[in-house]
């Protein structure tokens, strides 16, 4: 069983980091019910950093995924072939690109995916910092708290679109290339 | 449920607005500023070649860090400026409504129509 380098980092950066960020918003939008919206009142003292700590996990999860994707995977992505090069294989966006049935996964989905993935960190940066300045305060803001909440669900949709298209794009033209690792031998039949 | 109630009706301990509605405004703006290069860069040869901070990721690098410098810089000066006064509602309905036109405007058949 065997991964090229170039590969790993994709899977680090969606199915990853991307992925983990995408499962933890349902965690987040649970909290900001429970605490500001329901009130249930079964939140005890010890319990009251859990969000501000989790939100700036969120926020670590963010912030690795779009560098990685922006820094490491997207040049491997808009690599350009040299001069005459007949397979386009190891260059996904010029492969994408010479082909009218599958050119829309860049021009759409690459396009659209490489800004509002940026709105991820942004927005989930700007929540954790607000939670974290005003704890249970937030219960008597009820415009900021609302404003914050909306923030969330934005970069929940945005990593939403970053992931599906990631996913589709990876699909026809992946990344590859690099080292070959090793994961596993196995026995041939 | 006792605590909220005691604190609305008591209005202790409660800190002003201010802070808040400063990174939700800062957000838009950074948004706004992500949206809008992304745009020009998209329109312009010269100035895409001028955002190419990281020549490897291309016009990518300027665009995002373009965003965040705002982003980051209005942050600051909006907080400074704001974290110990009550400020307006609208603030943050500028802010989310910069988001929302942002989010639109990244959509690549809104960005083309520019």
């Amino acid at each position: 069983m065997e991964i090229t380098s170039r590969s790993l980092w994709t899977l680090i950066h969606g199915m990853g980091f991307g992925t983990v960020y995408l499962l933890a918003c349902s965690g987040a939008f649970v909290e900001f019910y429970r605490r500001f919206i329901a009130r249930t009142g079964t939140i005890i003292t010890s319990d009251s950093p859990f969000l501000k700590i989790y939100l700036f996990a969120m926020t670590l999860f963010a912030w690795i995924a779009v560098l990685t994707g922006t820094y490491v995977v997207y040049p491997w992505y808009r690599a350009t072939p040299p001069p005459g090069t007949a397979d386009l294989s190891g260059y996904p966006q010029k492969l994408l690109m010479s082909h009218a049935a599958i050119i829309g996964w860049h021009s759409m989905g690459m396009e659209w995916k490489e800004h509002v993935a940026w709105l991820v960190p942004i927005m989930i940066t700007m929540a954790a910092v607000v939670v974290a300045q005003y704890g249970s305060d937030l219960r008597n803001h009820r415009r900021l708290r609302t404003a914050v909440l909306v923030m969330v669900l934005f970069s929940f949709v945005s990593a939403g679109l970053a992931g599906f298209w990631g996913a589709m794009i990876n699909k026809y033209a992946p990344v590859t290339g690099g080292t070959t690792l090793t994961l596993m031998n196995g026995e041939t039949r | 449920m006792i605590n909220s109630v005691t604190s609305e009706q008591s209005g202790i301990n409660r800190l002003p607005n201010g802070a808040g509605a400063a990174a939700v405004l800062s957000a838009g703006l950074g948004a706004m500023t992500l949206a809008v290069v992304a745009i020009i860069a998209d329109h312009s040869a010269a100035f895409k070649k001028l955002m190419i901070f990281y020549t490897p990721t291309g016009p990518l690098s300027g665009v995002t860090s373009l965003a965040v410098i705002v982003w980051l810089l209005s942050w600051v000066i909006l907080n400074a400026g704001w974290k110990r006064k009550e400020v307006g509602v609208w603030v943050m309905t500028v802010g989310l409504a910069l988001v929302a036109i942002s989010f639109i405007l990244m959509f690549p058949p809104v960005g083309d129509l520019f």
